[in-house]
């Protein structure tokens, strides 16, 4: 008998809430800036047998919501083989291969037992600031194996039965710069597992194990008609877009991210076949994630499918191992956000053409995870590490959000003060970045600029791991791209910008002496020069855009004070349309 | 005070009533009033409903008011400047980085003070304070005077790092002040000493963006009262529930964003506290939103700040509300993958509930209240209207509810209630047992007209020990205004590891922010009991962002607090342990900043006066009985005049209970009776 809507609704509220939950207790008990800000964590429920997802919480970070399920497989695959599974347990690993994303990830999977029985498992996944490898951080943009990214260990027990084990927590430690950080952010995640297994319990006592199953198997089946009905909605026919990554930190060639996204009545394949094979340096991703990707990519075209495993099942994935989005050990992988944002691009870019009323203008698309790091007067060493913001792409809604994170992401910066307080740095601009933004009916969102001095006699190394420096985020439905991605550094001379453009590891600067990150704004939406001409001069007036971009994007004639040229801009604008 | 001068009155204005309680202390009466309230002249419909008094004979008036709020809300606020460090003109418009919503990238943001009107003046501050760039008061003039010449009403200037070390804010508010043309001036440090650039921003550009507004709001009200013969005094609730002078109000309206509602809360909390029950959740079931907020031990739980919409962020102690969108006006839907969905769209009050017959086509809660008849269709409540359409929103569900998901249409109501009490008693459950609260010592407060239709659900939804309705629901906020104590709140980022730490310097800096506070608070003139401050520490592990808050249980005494770095470290781990299940011995600890709070207590009210007087009895209040649809079935209910029961009276489910400004529903299985002061305490039926 299947389950009256009232409970269902009911249910779906509580179970939810529970990893919403655990997220909170892991963002307020978190050490690093990156899970306690930054919200660079995530927390669910998945199911005993398959670890498919069954339940996620709405505020962890976009991209786990799809790989999570990749992790908790891992852990069900390997007690399968070694068996020696006890209540009590809690497994540990940064395997990207296994459960997808990067080695700062670290899963922690402890299954749920009711009356001796494998209800569900609970997973906790945090990025940690720091464990190993050549950089600091472990954004090496110029790895070549695994092994020069930092420590991968693979599923092991942190829990054993209830007893810790307090040598692989030592092994944690011994293995990174920040191991005091690592700790804290380990015991925030088991205060995570605590709790929301505690609320599984209590839900269990409340409803019955035989309602709750049914509540699961229920919501999993509607998220599936949902996305059913929303891809029967779209016309049948092949969709291909081509995108480019600007290199893969070790050889200055563009790396191809081709989709061929096929419509099918309800069901859609996503088929990145002719996608660049694996590449020498960090920027490959392993299936897991690739999939993660394309799951983020769809969440943000159809806002109301809930997230769990039934809305996939329409899903086809083509992700050949002969191409960097399904490589295995020990591909390096750390620059995996780079590549997973331009896989959501490329559904976008689809899209716009399936179905423009859904499109947007490319994301900016980079994630800037730049590190500085040197060492203080007592000869402790210091580690910040930070992702940039950049502007939202142009939509049928809106002009395109200023300085947004990636769709990959909901995390929020941390605070210039906050930075400055805990490491000798000084912020000498944070600030939005003029003439950034596609042009469009509706603009993108403008980047930013961050300039940043260093204050120790020691000065800092500066580590960075972006793309957009070559191909630009684009604009949809006629709009245009934006402004491409820029690094510069001070040197004894000048200016210097690296070769690769923002993959940078071996620059040191001395104290007094700054750096500069210009991220990029989001493509724009529709065509530039049906935008109205007071929009363009508000955007002069406040600094958007420069009056030299409101007459060669837009055609029109404005001057700095925002005053209109009416007939030069009515001839700019003839001129254009002929 | 001249002794003759006893009437206190409590004035909520809200944004279609404006509540009035009238209060004589000497003689322990009461009375209460509700008028229309005059949008964009609040003062005239204030007023009205003073119109029968002598305002002579008034000692206080405390006002809740949502003119900020509203403000707020429909960015109505004033044209500010900005006047910020260097690289820095953008960090309003930047926020944290964030989005609207975590799925979708759709949408924009439109920060309250314009691009062009936010200017860089040359001047830095270091993290530790050492000033490397002094401001220059010249560049300030003239950076001010360009900001008044393009049309600012007022004025913000904004330093980074100024929580530690305002020195440079402070030069530059005194040079600006000498050119600009008003008193609407502020820098960060003023409206908030502490870390965090855009939080400290927003929070003061919000103040200044009010000021001009709420300014005058309050300088019109208080000349209207006093142009009628009011001399008493004149306060301000603020969003933490305290009262403050007008004064004060008027330089901090930021402070104001949440007055009204605070003012239910406070109001809740001392209810519940002379009801003998100290643990309490105040419900408020309005039209689009159903807003909770927990009282602990008689004392309601304040949140560091607030958002009050995206990108605006407020940081100031609050009244902790959480809202969640179902209110009586929540839309009930099936939506495509066949779940039934009350709210969070709404049909707000126009064109409002299809029952109303004012064009609504869409089913609400309300729709389903009154078919099942829970809602006198007959009698509805607020006096507006003289009976509600019951066919229109039967076939309202028919159409959107029951044929999409099978059910008949009485089902269907039911369904639409049941899932409503569903999110409110998620709601109950956020506040309650998901932060360590046992539900089963904690009683409901339903107010508002709604609230009460729904608290015997929801207790037995939550496992709730009882519901307290209180005598006059719909007041509930007026007469917070005549019972909440004064205070005022400091903070001041410090960033001192607990290893080394300099204990006198901490003993001093809380020393003189209790005097600076209390300052404040005798400033306004208010006859007090005492005054108390409390202290609290945001403290961390080192490393860690965030902080929890911990009280220090010490007070100040012949100019000491006798602090130490054992009591120190003691509330500290007690703070975490109950926060978190696990300490982390051997990590160094930090004080974050000092969080000061003076608390001028107000003389007691003696809640007694609301109780029934003797000509109440079961008699009087006996209405006719009703078919009321409980559980399934149509069931005989009786139906009760509210404010008639006298003291002592016990009505079991299923039963009505009807008043002017709000209906009570007693389920089958629960039990009310009315106690000492006149409220209604719901419990289980005992077998």
């Amino acid at each position: 008998m299947s389950l009256d809507p009232v409970t269902l609704a009911v249910l779906k509220g509580r179970l939810e809430q529970i990893a919403d939950e655990m997220d909170a207790t892991l963002f307020r008990s978190a050490f690093n800036p990156i899970i306690a800000e930054a919200h660079d964590a995530c927390h669910g429920l998945y199911d005993a047998e398959t670890g498919a997802t069954l339940i996620q919480g709405g505020t962890g970070l976009p991209i786990f919501v799809g790989a999570m399920a990749f992790a908790v497989k891992a852990v069900i695959d390997k007690v399968a083989v070694d068996g020696g599974l006890n209540e009590g347990d809690t497994f540990l690993f940064n395997d990207p291969y296994l459960g997808g994303t990067h080695l700062n990830d670290f899963r922690l999977v402890r299954p749920v037992y009711r009356d001796g029985v494998l209800f569900c498992w609970l997973a906790s996944v945090g990025h940690w600031v720091d464990i190993g490898g050549n950089v600091p951080g472990n954004y090496n943009a110029k790895a070549t194996e695994s092994f020069q990214e930092g420590v991968l260990i693979p599923p092991v027990k942190l829990i054993d039965a209830g007893q810790f084990r307090q040598d692989i927590a030592d092994i944690l430690t011994a293995n990174s710069r920040t191991p005091d950080s690592n700790h804290g952010d380990l015991n925030g995640q088991i205060n995570a597992l605590d709790l929301g297994e505690r609320r599984v319990h209590a839900l269990l006592d409340e409803y019955g194990i035989g309602t709750v199953n049914q509540a699961l198997d229920a919501l999993g089946e509607r998220a599936e008609a949902l996305m059913r009905e929303n891809i029967a909605a779209l016309p049948d026919g092949t969709y291909s877009y081509d995108d480019y990554l600007d290199n893969d930190g070790v050889t200055d060639a563009p790396l191809l991210i081709a989709l061929d996204l096929t419509i099918d009545g309800d069901t859609m394949r996503l088929d990145f076949s002719r996608t660049a094979p694996p590449c020498a340096g960090p920027l490959n991703i392993a299936l897991s994630t690739a999939t993660a990707a394309c799951y983020v990519a769809l969440k943000h075209v159809f806002t109301d499918v809930p997230a769990n495993a039934g809305c996939l099942r329409p899903i086809e994935f083509v992700i050949p191992e002969t191409t960097l989005l399904g490589v295995s050990a020990p591909k390096p992988v750390a620059g995996y956000t780079e590549t997973i944002l331009r896989v959501i691009d490329a559904v976008f870019g689809a899209f716009a053409e399936a179905a423009p009323d859904r499109a947007n203008g490319s994301p900016y698309a980079t994630i800037n995870a730049l590190s500085m790091a040197g060492h203080r007067k007592d000869g402790k060493r210091w580690v910040m590490f930070c992702f940039f913001g950049g502007g939202l792409g142009g939509n049928p809604l809106s002009d395109g959000l200023n300085h947004g994170n990636n769709p990959i992401s909901t995390a929020t910066i941390p605070p210039a003060e906050i930075l400055e307080s805990a490491y000798p740095v000084m912020f000498t601009k944070w600030a939005l970045r003029p003439d950034s933004a596609g042009a469009g009916e509706h603009r993108g969102g403008l980047g930013a600029v961050y300039e940043i001095e260093a204050l120790d006699d020691g000065g800092a190394d500066v580590f960075l791991l972006g793309e957009r420096g070559k191909f630009p985020p684009f604009g949809v439905n006629g709009g245009g791209p934006a402004a491409m991605n820029r690094f510069y550094y001070q040197t004894e001379t000048g200016e210097a910008s690296p070769p690769l453009v923002s993959k940078v590891t071996d620059v040191h600067i001395e104290k007094g002496m700054r750096i500069r990150l210009e991220s990029p704004g989001g493509g724009g939406y529709g065509d530039p020069r049906n935008r109205d001409p007071d929009l363009v001069a508000r955007d002069v007036c406040r600094g958007y855009i420069s009056p030299d971009s409101a007459l060669a994007d837009y055609g029109v004639a404005v001057d700095g004070a925002g005053q209109i040229d009416a007939e030069a801009t009515a001839s700019a604008r003839q001129e254009a349309a002929e | 005070m001249s002794s003759s001068k006893r009437m206190m009155i409590g004035a909520d204005v809200g944004g279609t009533f404006t509540d009035l309680f009238f209060f004589n202390e000497a003689e322990g009466r009461f009375r209460v009033g509700k008028v229309p309230s005059t949008r964009g002249d609040e003062a005239t419909g204030f007023l009205s409903g003073l119109t029968d008094r002598d305002l002579g004979d008034v000692a206080t008036i405390v006002h809740g008011t949502t003119v900020g709020t509203n403000a707020l809300l429909e960015r109505k606020g004033a044209r500010i400047g900005v006047i910020t460090t260097p690289g820095f003109r953008d960090t309003l418009e930047m926020r944290r980085r964030d989005r609207r919503k975590t799925w979708g990238l759709w949408g924009d943001f439109t920060p309250i003070a314009d691009r062009d009107m936010r200017v860089e003046v040359a001047e830095r501050t270091l993290a530790d304070g050492t000033v490397r760039v002094a401001v220059d008061p010249d560049e300030v003039r003239q950076a001010a005077q360009t900001l008044a010449a393009k049309g600012a009403e007022a004025l913000a200037i904004i330093f980074i790092n100024s929580y530690a070390n305002p020195a440079n804010e402070n030069a530059a508010v005194a040079a600006a002040g000498e050119v600009w043309p008003n008193e609407h001036l502020e820098c960060s440090s003023m409206i908030l000493h502490e870390i965090r650039e855009f939080e400290r921003a927003s929070t003061t550009a919000l103040n200044a963006y009010l000021q001009p507004l709420v300014g005058s709001y309050l300088g019109k009200l208080e000349d209207r009262l006093r142009a009628e013969g009011f001399d008493g005094e004149f306060h301000i609730v603020q969003s933490n529930g305290g009262v403050m002078s007008v004064e004060t109000a008027r330089s901090l309206p930021v402070r104001t964003a949440l007055s009204g509602p605070a003012a239910g809360v406070i109001a809740g909390g001392a209810i519940a506290r002379a009801a003998g029950f100290p643990n309490v959740i105040t419900c408020d079931l309005g039209g689009t939103s159903f807003d909770v907020s927990l009282i602990l031990d008689g004392t309601s739980v304040l949140a560091p700040q607030t958002t009050v919409d995206f990108g605006l962020v407020i940081r100031t102690p609050m009244v902790e509300i959480t809202t969640i969108g179902a209110g009586g006006g929540s839309i009930a839907a099936v939506d495509r993958g066949g779940l039934l969905q009350v709210g969070p769209e709404s049909a707000g009050s126009v064109p409002g509930p299809v029952c109303y017959a004012q064009g609504g086509g869409r089913p609400t809660l309300t729709d389903a209240n009154v078919v099942l008849g829970r809602i006198n269709a007959e009698n509805p409540i607020g006096g507006k209207l003289d009976r509600l359409d019951v066919a229109a929103a039967k076939a309202a569900i028919v159409t959107h509810v029951a044929d999409p998901l099978g059910l008949d249409v009485m089902q269907a109501a039911e369904a639409i209630v049941t899932v409503a009490n569903a999110k409110m008693a998620g709601a109950i459950r956020l506040v309650s047992i998901e932060r360590g609260h046992d539900p089963t010592e904690f009683a409901a407060m339903p107010f508002g007209g709604g609230g009460a239709l729904h608290a015997g659900a929801l207790i037995m939804d939550v496992g709730l020990a009882k519901a307290l309705v209180p005598r006059f629901p719909g007041v509930t906020s007026a007469m917070g205004c005549v019972i909440a104590d004064m205070r005022h709140d400091h903070v001041q980022t410090v960033n001192w590891p607990l290893d080394g730490l300099d204990v006198a310097s901490l003993d001093r800096l809380m020393v003189d922010t209790a005097a600076d506070a209390r300052v404040v608070i005798d400033r306004a003139g208010v006859v007090l009991d005492r005054v108390d401050v409390v202290f609290e520490l945001d403290m961390h592990y080192i490393g860690q962002t965030h902080a929890v808050p911990v009280e220090v249980p010490v007070t100040v005494a012949e100019g000491t607090t006798g602090i130490t770095l054992e009591i120190l470290r003691s509330a500290f781990e007690s703070a975490y342990k109950s926060h978190f299940s696990r300490l982390l011995p051997g990590l160094p600890v930090r004080i974050v900043s000092l969080r000061t709070a003076a608390i001028g207590r107000r003389p007691h009210f003696d809640l007694a006066a609301l109780k029934p007087g003797d000509s109440a009895s079961l008699e009087s209040a006996a209405l006719e009985s009703r078919q009321v649809w409980f559980d399934g079935g149509w069931l005989e209910t009786t139906v009760w005049k509210r404010l008639s029961l006298p003291v002592g009276a016990s009505i079991k489910g299923p039963a009505i209970l009807e008043q002017p400004d709000a209906t009570i529903v007693i389920d089958p299985g629960l039990v009310g009776e009315v106690d000492d002061h006149g409220n209604l305490v719901i419990g289980r039926l005992q077998a």
